[in-house]
């Protein structure tokens, strides 16, 4: 899924706080999951800047508003009223939602609330890991299903650099080298001599380097 | 001969080849690459010049390489994938060549965490055997990266890589030097020897799977300075490997400077018996001035 985290909250007042009327407008779908910016956070999000702009006397409401995914259009239809009461909308959801806002009320201030970082995979309750770069040209059936674009600190694709050890990566003992555990993997399968192979270099065009890209499925 | 190299000329002589290290300066001083030089030339055949070492901004390792070429000191131009992508490396292949440049040594380039721009976007457009390849290509094809025929003067590089026989996982590393191999590499040049047993068993491994045959293995050497810099590289360098007799054999000397050299020299004596071991790469970062002393007491050059 798509994983979010909260903004610093002083940030967030920089950017609401010229605003008299905020709506806080959460999202139910990955950022819920993620606990960080669902209905309850949204809730509490709207709470939190209400409490602490009556402290400084900042006139105006926060009043808060949450739709299954702010990815789409028919969602965010549903709170037109809403928005049309406030002067500024503080979205909780990854960073689609803020723009699919702005898409869909032109008129709008829209500001996120959230940092969208990655891809990822929930490996244990709470723990979030990295797993997709969405590079436009899979190629882990060549790495032993495990992805070194997404996985590996320089996108290696061909083999661990003089960094790994231990099974860790360079950059960070916590870290795990993408490298050592294709090998293992590769090395338990069997499949070893797919590594001999020399793979690349990567068709970036094909990821966001090559500008933004639009899915269409025909016959719709 | 590939390149016409003083390095390649050297190497397929047979002769033991002896290269060093020296570091460009951060500012725009060329003095500091001229005294550097003034002090290697007539020791070693060759001299890499660092791209950007350990991610810290440095002058530009193509322009070093020049100066070093002015100054009648082979240079062997190091390039990273982590700052470039595969249009500046090309180009600035293209013009090392053009200004006398004749080795080249493929690398990734350490993580942009560990210098003084963590905030930077690592580049990794290609890794360094995708790197080797195009640079093999450009000079053999001779085709850019894209299969476009290059028309005119291609560049006629010697071609070098580096191997860590002390990183994970040991058993794919000579596989993965097999793989530069393949790429296209003339001469590599490995991580700092401390763990010579560990090093022999690479290079068995290179001997069973026909790798020292096909190109040149120099192994890299460095004199320690003190006990603490010894601890600080097995601890905090990533992919080193040293072990503790060469600790305490720091810790319990008089003159840690000259005992530093004297570990380096017993370390080239050892690896110098070793079958497939074609020369030796003395990285003495910042510290020129042993390179002369390790190279008279290991009796390398007349």
């Amino acid at each position: 899924m798509i994983t979010a985290e909260r903004k610093n909250f002083d940030e967030i007042r920089k950017m609401t706080d010229p605003y008299a009327n905020v709506l806080v407008a959460g999202c139910n779908t990955c950022v819920a999951v993620c606990l960080t910016g669902g209905e309850k956070e949204a809730e509490q999000m709207a709470q939190q800047l209400q409490i602490a702009r009556r402290r400084d006397g900042i006139q105006g409401g926060v009043d808060s508003v949450t739709v299954l995914r702010q990815c789409e259009n028919e969602y965010l239809d549903a709170i037109a009223d809403q928005v049309e009461k406030a002067d500024i909308i503080l979205s909780t959801a990854c960073s689609i939602g803020p723009q699919g806002l702005v898409f869909r009320y032109p008129a709008k201030r829209v500001v996120p609330a959230m940092n969208t970082n990655m891809l990822g995979y929930v490996k244990q309750h709470h723990v979030w890991t990295e797993y997709c770069a969405a590079c436009g040209s899979c190629m882990i059936a060549a790495t032993g299903g495990i992805c070194p674009v997404a996985r590996c600190a320089k996108t290696l694709l061909n083999g661990p650099c003089g960094g790994s050890q231990n099974g860790r990566c360079e950059i960070s003992p916590e870290v795990p080298c993408a490298w050592q555990e294709i090998y293992d993997r590769l090395a338990a399968l069997g499949d070893l001599d797919t590594l001999k192979r020399i793979i690349g270099p990567k068709k970036w065009n094909l990821s966001n380097s090559g500008g933004p890209r639009t899915m269409k499925k025909e016959g719709f | 001969m590939k390149a016409g190299s003083n390095l390649e000329k050297v190497l397929e002589s047979g002769v033991f080849a002896v290269t060093a290290e020296l570091g460009p300066p951060k500012s725009a001083d060329p003095q500091v690459i001229i005294d550097k030089a003034g002090i290697l030339k007539g020791h070693v055949d060759a001299v890499n010049i660092t791209d950007n070492q350990t991610a810290i901004v440095r002058m530009s390792s193509a322009a070093a390489a020049r100066i070093c070429v002015e100054q009648g000191l082979e240079p062997v131009m190091q390039m990273t994938c982590r700052d470039r992508n595969r249009l500046a490396i090309q180009a600035d292949i293209l013009g090392a060549a053009a200004l006398g440049v004749r080795n080249l040594l493929c690398l990734t380039g350490d993580h942009q965490c560990f210098g003084n721009h963590p905030e930077a976007l690592g580049v990794f457009d290609l890794d360094s055997i995708t790197l080797i390849k195009m640079v093999r290509e450009m000079r053999d094809g001779p085709v850019f990266q894209n299969g476009e025929e290059m028309t005119g003067k291609s560049p006629r590089l010697f071609i070098g890589a580096a191997a860590n026989p002390y990183a994970d996982p040991f058993p794919y590393r000579v596989l993965r030097l097999a793989k530069k191999v393949d790429a296209g590499i003339d001469f590599v040049q490995t991580q700092i020897v401390f763990n010579v047993g560990k090093f022999e068993e690479f290079m068995h491994q290179c001997r069973e799977l026909g790798v020292s045959e096909r190109c040149r293995i120099l192994a890299g050497v460095a004199p320690l300075k003190s006990a603490g810099m010894a601890k600080y590289m097995k601890n905090r360098v990533a992919g080193m490997d040293v072990p503790d007799e060469v600790i305490e054999r720091m810790s319990a000397a008089g003159d840690a400077q000259d005992e530093g050299i004297e570990v380096c020299v017993d370390v080239i004596n050892r690896v110098r018996e070793i079958e497939g071991v074609a020369g030796v790469h003395i990285m003495a970062v910042e510290w020129e001035k042993a390179v002369p002393e390790i190279v008279k007491r290991a009796g390398l050059k007349p």
